[in-house]
């Protein structure tokens, strides 16, 4: 019996080293150590045997027993390894495929630009106001000294409607509303939105733009105020080394007006094709608010005083990302407005 | 403005300043140049020559073979120009001459012809046609017998000059006169303006024996004068008036008519010249037209006047429309012998008015209706009579013929120190600013720390302390302004709760995988009522440009779905965009109801990724999709009732509603509607968002996380295709009570295993109890419900 039972261990032994696989490997382990296998068969024969030799063989089938299934395990562990190496190595994917796009939009170049500069003026203090598009000719005029006859309507040709109806030409009317809801009472405000004017489409003109206008009243406000929050504005928006300049100007609701230009972000004051050789970018349009503006809101312009500003953000925008032709910003080119995608912290 | 720094040197030193940096002071203290242009720039070898002899080409009929002395010697040079003859003064330009633009002359052989040089007309020295003299605007310039022959004509005629283009404020009318600007530079430059001395000798016979005057609209016409010249010559103006002039934009005419619009640039003041003769009355009388009578203006245009016009008549009728242009009855021709000068001042207002109505713009009105120097119209007049005597060998009759009823004091204006410095926010010294009003020759008086300015009458601007303020700052230098922030409280700044909903929905989209577009408000009449919830009366512009811009929109959805079309034809198959914006919608007052809309459009592939084999085109369900998600962002309940608008899919259509009200559309564009716009398969959707952000949000607070688990059951159901899942979906949800936390579809099938006109929809139920672990009884008590309310409906479970 003794020999029949190496004789079976040698055997098992060999098939486990044979097993090439998973599969066969159980297939031995059911033949040999199963409830049907040679060793249990051993077990259930040993009743045949006499009582005394009974331990010494129960504990020699236990022997071989443990060394055939610590064998199997071995081989077992090796085999599947190895089993799923060869999964791996069949799950290789093309890892320079594309991967599945993730639908995104993005916004348009110009509220790009406009909430840019709302955020500015937010962290300044600024609250936003806006107001009608189709605006009566008082808050578009004459609250801000522009009466009808005067010289100055004619820089801005309207879209009437009626006699006193007209697409505003400037988002300075939401100024004047403002002016006169607040009663008297300090403002800080940011106005942005669209405005319309009798120009026909080109490169350079649109009948249908934006603007954004702030404005500051308050006690003491003065023009060393205006300069100061111009140059904050600039450096955000174009660079912290820009310098600014103020020329005087003329509009009719500010006194003194002045135009504001920026060095030129791109050759840095020199003088190139951005700024025309000039070293200079004009960007907006400011001044001390007229008194005759105050007043007709109800302030005292005595006491308080104000600043105001106006800029395009076309004209930015087209600056900025170096757009040539102001119509792309209304064609909605899918091949324009997603360059619009990235950030640019 | 074009202002000749050669002419201007006649009222102020320039300091010889380079015209560049002369250009950029007057920019920088107020006055914008807008161009520094060279007149000379490109010119060069170019001088007078005398034709000799000039005959015709035998090759070509146009063409004449000229002998031309040059000065050093007689060439030959050939010439097309139909104007060229012998004995005639010529611009030559030699060989190795350069034009504008860049081309040199050469030696050349013409139809076998030497030709050495080029006989020039004025638009090949550069000079715009428009301001070449009609005589000479077909063929080359004919220079004064006088010329000598050989010299150089850039330096004998004034071409050695820049001009200097300036872009005038409407506040700065006292800049279009050359006076006006030498009194700007001498401010800027802290020099003198020098004015024309005026001096002739008058005849014995005085004006007013040739020539009376009623004024009878004195509001409009305050002060009138009129000089009577007589035996003049009418002829060419000498070439130093034509050269000053055209570097002035200005075409010359005669001698007379140059006088006047000499003077007009000179001092700023239009002046008119009357053919004495030709007024035929000795008379001139100022009122406002008759209703209906007809003038013919000096542009040929025959003119029918309004009560509003004013006009100047013979006593009979109207010789001149007021300021704005001369009559054709009374123009100066090579015959005039005797011409009335007029110089007046007229109401900015009616001139304004006037020439509005007839569209008719020119030198004049334009100063007139910004408001000329009330000063000024008689020194004008004088100079004006002084030049005819000069140039046009006239007799000028002794005083004038004046209507004066005009106000012309000085504004004076009352400043304190400190009030300038407290509005720069600068510490200018009181000594700088009285050499600053000094410079501008505004008189001052200094009295209890108080300025008394006398502004000039020239300067009308000027008007309230602000204006001194800007005038002291702009020539101090708006560089020494420093840069400080407003001392105000510190106020927290923000966007309103609208604002910030309105940047929600913004990157909701964009997230969502849709383009933000921006189109116009101004649309066709055709198509600003399409796709409008809310048809109102259209909005029509008065005077629009054109009819595609000449009503504002009702619906954002037009313009939206003309941009997806306009990327299409460029092969951009799949497009996402969405626009958020106004339309525009008649309202209970004069203004509109200006309602901020969202509009998307999508058409092509949604999702696209088809190496792995995954393709999902447009339909209404990804729409679908994108506004219950925003519904679901703002915490709003939107419902999707079944419905029909012009333009879109009967079938495929639904009206958005929030508690009942319709606030938006969605739905496929109709094939017809498709093709029209040359588009596939096109889903759109239209929302009131002012209707979305009305509802206020409820404050956010955690709910508990599950801590006990859900059991899910599925019913599928046989339904008539006409019943909508939603209806069944109530159905079950109103059956389920409480413990039914949520309904999802999950299959629909429609197909031949099923009797026609049947579908097939399985629903997902999921049942949770918060309190307790659901035990498998109860979750069956509740679902026999829900299965029971579902046979009574008459639907018919699958198995």
């Amino acid at each position: 019996m003794e020999a029949q039972l190496n004789e079976l261990k040698t055997q098992a032994l060999d098939k486990i080293a044979a097993a090439s696989n998973v599969k066969e490997l159980n297939a031995v382990r059911v033949a040999y150590l199963g409830k049907k296998g040679p060793i249990t068969d051993l077990l259930k024969g040993m009743g045949k045997l006499p009582a005394e030799e009974r331990p010494k063989m129960g504990a020699l089938v236990n022997v071989v027993r443990e060394e055939v299934t610590a064998r199997l395990e071995e081989r077992m562990a090796i085999l599947e390894e190895q089993a799923i190496n060869e999964k791996l190595q069949s799950e290789t994917i093309d890892i320079t495929l594309p991967g599945r796009p993730v639908k995104s939009g993005n916004a348009h170049p110009l509220t790009r630009v406009i909430e840019e500069i709302e955020d500015l003026f937010i962290s300044m203090g600024y609250e936003i106001e806006e107001g009608p598009e189709v605006e009566k000719d008082y808050y578009n005029f004459e609250a801000l000294n522009l009466p009808k006859g005067h010289p100055a309507r004619d820089m801005q040709d309207s879209f009437y409607i009626s006699e006193d109806i007209l697409l505003r030409t400037h988002t300075s009317p939401v100024q004047a509303r403002t002016m006169e809801a607040k009663g008297g009472e300090p403002i800080k405000i940011i106005c942005p939105g669209k405005v319309y004017r009798r120009d026909n489409d080109d490169a350079t003109h649109s009948h249908q733009f934006t603007q954004i206008e702030g404005l500051v009243i308050g006690e003491d406000i003065r023009m060393s105020d205006l300069k100061g929050t111009l140059s904050v504005f600039a450096k955000k928006m174009f660079g912290e080394d820009r310098e600014i300049r103020l020329r005087p100007s003329f509009f009719p609701f500010t006194e003194p007006s002045v135009e504001m230009d920026i060095s030129c972000f791109k050759c840095g004051g020199e003088g190139c094709n951005v700024c025309k050789k000039t070293g200079w970018i004009e960007i907006l349009g400011a001044g001390m608010v007229h008194p005759n503006v105050l007043e007709m809101a109800g302030y005292d312009s005595k006491r308080l005083t104000g600043f105001a500003f106006g800029m395009g953000p076309e004209r930015i925008a087209m600056l900025k990302y170096g757009i040539e032709d102001i119509r792309h910003f209304y064609t909605n080119d899918v091949r324009f407005l997603s360059q619009f995608q990235r950030t640019e912290v | 403005m074009l202002v000749s720094i050669k002419w201007l040197k006649d009222y102020v030193n320039t300091q010889d300043l380079p015209p560049a940096e002369l250009g950029e002071k007057i920019t920088r203290a107020g006055i914008e140049v807008d161009a520094v242009i060279d007149r000379s720039d490109g010119l060069s070898n170019i001088v007078v020559g005398y034709v000799e002899s000039c005959e015709k080409h035998p090759e070509a009929d146009k063409l004449s073979i000229c002998q031309v002395n040059v000065g050093e010697e007689t060439t030959q040079i050939i010439c097309g120009a139909p104007n060229i003859a012998a004995g005639q003064n010529v611009i030559v330009a030699r060989p190795g001459a350069r034009l504008p633009g860049g081309m040199k002359i050469k030696k050349a052989k013409l139809r076998g012809e030497e030709s050495n040089g080029m006989i020039c007309s004025l638009q090949e020295l550069g000079i715009e046609g428009k301001l070449v003299p009609k005589a000479y605007a077909e063929g080359i310039y004919v220079l004064p017998e006088n010329a000598e022959v050989g010299s150089d004509v850039i330096t004998n005629f004034d071409l050695d000059d820049t001009v200097l283009e300036l872009g005038l404020t409407p506040n700065r009318a006292d800049a279009m006169s050359m006076l006006g600007v030498a009194y700007e530079v001498g401010a800027i430059l802290e020099e003198e303006v020098k004015l024309p001395e005026i001096t002739y000798t008058e005849a014995e016979d005085t004006a007013s024996s040739m020539l009376t005057l009623n004024i009878d609209s004195p509001e409009a016409n305050p002060l009138y004068v009129a000089k009577v010249v007589r035996g003049i010559e009418v002829k060419e103006s000498p070439m130093w008036l034509q050269q000053r002039l055209m570097a002035a934009g200005v075409r010359p005419h005669n001698n007379v008519v140059d006088v006047t619009n000499y003077v007009l640039m000179e001092y700023g003041q239009p002046l008119h010249a009357f053919d004495y003769d030709l007024l035929e009355t000795g008379n001139i009388t100022v009122r406002h037209a008759k209703k209906d009578e007809l003038i013919t203006t000096l542009d040929g245009n025959e003119r029918k006047l309004s009560l509003n016009n004013l006009v100047i008549t013979n006593g009979e009728k109207p010789v001149a429309l007021a300021g704005v242009m001369g009559g054709a009855n009374s123009e100066v021709s090579k015959n005039t012998k005797t011409v009335v000068i007029e110089s007046a001042y007229f109401e900015s207002g009616s001139i304004r008015q006037t020439s509005k109505e007839h569209n008719l713009r020119s030198d004049a009105s334009s100063r007139y209706e910004k408001g000329v120097d009330p000063n000024r119209v008689i020194p004008a007049a004088e100079r004006a009579a002084q030049l005819l005597s000069e140039l046009a060998g006239g007799e000028v009759l002794a005083g004038s013929v004046i209507f004066d009823k005009l106000q012309r004091e000085e504004k004076v204006v009352h400043v304190s120190p400190d009030f300038i410095n407290s509005r720069l926010g600068m510490k200018i010294r009181f000594d700088d600013m009285l050499d600053i009003l000094n410079r501008l020759q505004f008189k001052t008086e200094a009295m209890n720390n108080q300025l008394m300015i006398s502004v000039p009458t020239r300067r009308q601007d000027i008007q309230i302390e602000e204006d001194i303020v800007e005038e002291i700052a702009r020539l101090y230098g708006y560089d020494e302004i420093p840069s400080t922030l407003p001392e105000t409280a510190t106020t927290p700044g923000g966007l309103s709760p609208y604002q910030q909903k309105r940047r929600i929905v913004r990157n909701y989209m964009e997230g969502a995988g849709l383009l933000q577009a921006t189109t116009y408000s101004l649309t066709s009449e055709k198509s600003a009522t399409q796709f409008a919830m809310k048809q109102t009366e259209l909005t029509r512009l008065l005077m629009p440009m054109s009819e595609e811009r000449s009503t504002l929109r009702q619906s954002i959805l037009p313009h939206l779905l003309e941009s997806v079309s306009y990327n299409t034809a460029r092969r951009t198959d799949s497009v996402a965009l969405y626009e958020t914006g106004s339309v525009f919608l008649k309202g209970h007052d004069e203004l509109l109801n200006e309602e901020e809309h969202l509009a998307a459009a999508i058409t092509g592939l949604w999702l696209d990724n088809s190496w792995q084999g995954e393709k999902k085109a447009v339909d209404f369900f990804v729409l679908k999709g994108i506004v219950e998600g925003l519904a679901a962002k703002l915490d709003i309940e939107l419902e999707f009732e079944r419905g029909e608008m012009d333009g879109l899919h009967p079938g495929r259509t639904a009206f958005i509603t929030l508690d009942g009200r319709r606030i938006g559309i969605i739905g496929q564009l109709h094939p017809n509607e498709q093709k029209a716009r040359d588009l596939k398969t096109t889903i759109v959707m239209e929302l009131n968002l002012a209707e979305l952000f009305k509802e206020q949000t409820e404050p956010l607070v955690y709910t508990q996380v599950p801590r006990y688990p859900s059991i899910t059951r599925d019913v599928a159901l046989v339904l008539s295709k006409i019943v909508e899942a939603g209806t069944i979906e109530k159905l079950i949800r109103s059956a389920g009570g409480k413990l039914l936390k949520d309904v999802r579809v999950f299959d629909l099938y429609e197909g031949d295993n099923l009797e026609a006109g049947k579908k097939s929809v399985a629903f997902s139920l999921t049942y949770f109890d918060p309190e307790k672990t659901l035990t498998d009884e109860e979750v069956t008590a509740v679902h026999d419900k829900v299965v029971g309310a579902l046979k009574e409906s008459g639907a018919e479970l699958r198995s």
